[in-house]
Order: structure tokens, then C-alpha cells, then sequence
């Protein structure tokens, strides 16, 4: 298999050649807060969380412009009624099947084969084109944690895209 | 991934977009999704990143060209940006009983 594709390194080529200034990317140094699982996945409440723009129809879609609000998802929802929208990666294969970037359908089944011991009431979506660090450090990932607190998840699973 | 230091990470080497999988294949998407979830069970060190062995293509020439050329992202609209115009229609009704129309957005939210 071939070398993963340095995004990083691309995307500031590209857009040094269109003449942008460069951007700041997030570089976390320190080591991140580790907590060991405490019990098997096949016992544990697992909360998804997706930062590839899905909403459900009825909700008010992202905006493009350092949208920092998020939505929340049933995980009981339709797969039918969810929606996808972003500026900045080809939706196209996420809107005919939103589990390439919002694994419902995937979990649910895990559930059901009891790989996890449970899929959490709520997922919780963002739209993840933010391009203040600060602003996603300060009031989006609070927001998330405080929610996914509440829901006593004992494993959160972070889709990026 | 490995700038933003996660405590546990997989890495799927799928073009952007297709995090989880391929659309309309469940088995390879519960596949990936098996294979995360064991990796992330396994890992004692924090920030450990494991490669998943799936290969999108035979020829890997989608490569080449992801984030090179014209800049293809869309314009950043500061208004909500709905998938269909019935979407538009059922988010601005706002029905209050509707159990999966909340955290609707304010749109002056900063």
C-alpha cells in the first residue's frame, strides 16, 4: 500500500500557489488524557460523535462560515432522513449513503450483534470547516464533552472527515 | 491525525469523505468499524494510530490528485446550507413537536 496522502503538507502547497496565506494548523505537543476502558465494548455505551455536516431533515442545516453549532441525532433515526452538507470535501458518496461518514446503520448493527454493548440515545454532528482552533477549543468541544457526559457514555467515537 | 494527538486513532486510507467506508457496502463498513473498535480496545499507549488494511482501489491514482489543483471547495455561505429546498421548508416551519427538529441553530450563532 502506498503512503498516506500528507494533507497538511498539500493543502498548504495548494493554496500557497493560489496565493492564501498559509494557515495555522493545530499542533497538539503534550500527550492526550488517557483513561484506560473499564469494562469490554461489549458492555459499554458508546456515543458517536461526526463532524462531516449531517443534520436530520427538519433541522436547520450547517452554514459554511466557522459554523460552531452542532446538532443532535436520535440514534433510533430514519437513515433516510439525514442530510449532509459542507464546504470543504465531496459529499457526493456521503449523500447517497451518510454511513461513510456517520456510521449509523454500521452501529446499530454492532449493537444488535452485541460488539457494543450499547449505541447512546443521542449522536452529535458538527459541520467541521471551523477554521478557529480557539473557537472550537473554547465553546464547540465543551458543548460535546458536557453532552456526552450527560449521556454516561463509557466510549466516545469521533468520525472526522 | 498525528498533529492532533488523539488518544486512540485509526487510520482508513479512503479518499476524504469516506471516513467509514464505501457506499452501499455494510459488511465492509461494519468490517472497518470491527477492526477500529478492536484496535481501540487494544491500545495501551496513548496516541497510538493504527493503519486499518484496507485499500480503496487497485491503482492508487486517486492520490495523485486529492488536494492538488484548483481550489474546489465550495464558497463559505454564512447562511444554512440545506441539501434539498424541502429541507429548507420544514426547518424554517419548525413544527415544536417535531422530536428531531432541536438545537436548531440560531442564525446569528457565533
Amino acid at each position: 500500500m502506498s503512503e498516506p496522502v500528507d494533507y497538511i503538507e498539500r493543502i498548504r502547497e495548494k493554496y500557497e500557489t493560489l496565493r492564501f496565506s498559509s494557515y495555522q494548523w493545530v499542533v497538539n505537543e503534550a500527550p492526550p488524557a488517557w483513561q484506560p476502558l473499564k469494562k469490554p465494548l461489549s458492555a459499554s455505551r458508546l456515543g458517536l460523535i461526526a463532524s462531516g455536516g449531517i443534520y436530520v431533515t427538519g433541522q436547520v442545516a450547517f452554514h459554511y462560515k466557522d459554523d460552531t453549532s452542532f446538532r443532535v441525532i436520535p440514534t433510533d433515526v430514519k437513515t433516510s432522513d439525514l442530510r449532509v452538507t459542507h464546504f470543504a470535501y465531496d459529499f457526493t458518496d456521503a449523500r447517497q449513503d451518510p454511513n461513510v461518514v456517520f456510521p449509523i446503520d454500521t452501529l446499530r448493527r454492532l449493537q444488535r450483534d452485541r460488539v457494543i454493548g450499547e449505541l447512546s440515545e443521542h449522536a452529535y454532528t458538527f459541520m467541521g470547516g471551523i477554521y478557529s482552533a480557539r473557537r472550537v477549543r473554547e465553546k464547540l468541544a465543551p458543548q460535546l464533552t458536557e453532552r456526552l457526559l450527560a449521556d454516561q457514555v463509557d466510549v466516545a467515537l469521533l468520525v472526522p472527515v | 491525525m498525528q498533529a492532533v494527538y488523539p488518544p486512540r486513532a485509526v487510520f482508513l486510507d479512503y479518499p476524504l469523505g469516506h471516513t467509514t467506508g464505501k457506499p452501499h457496502e455494510p459488511d465492509l463498513q461494519r468490517d472497518i468499524l470491527v477492526q477500529a473498535l478492536t484496535h481501540f480496545a487494544a491500545f495501551t499507549e496513548p496516541g497510538s494510530i493504527a493503519t486499518l488494511p484496507f485499500q480503496w482501489s487497485d491503482d492508487e491514482t486517486w492520490k495523485d490528485t486529492a488536494q492538488r489543483g484548483p481550489d474546489d471547495r465550495l464558497p463559505r455561505y454564512d447562511t444554512p446550507q440545506y441539501q434539498t429546498e424541502e429541507d429548507r421548508r420544514r426547518a424554517e416551519a419548525h413544527d415544536p413537536s417535531c422530536a428531531v427538529c432541536v438545537d436548531k441553530a440560531p442564525l446569528s450563532a457565533g
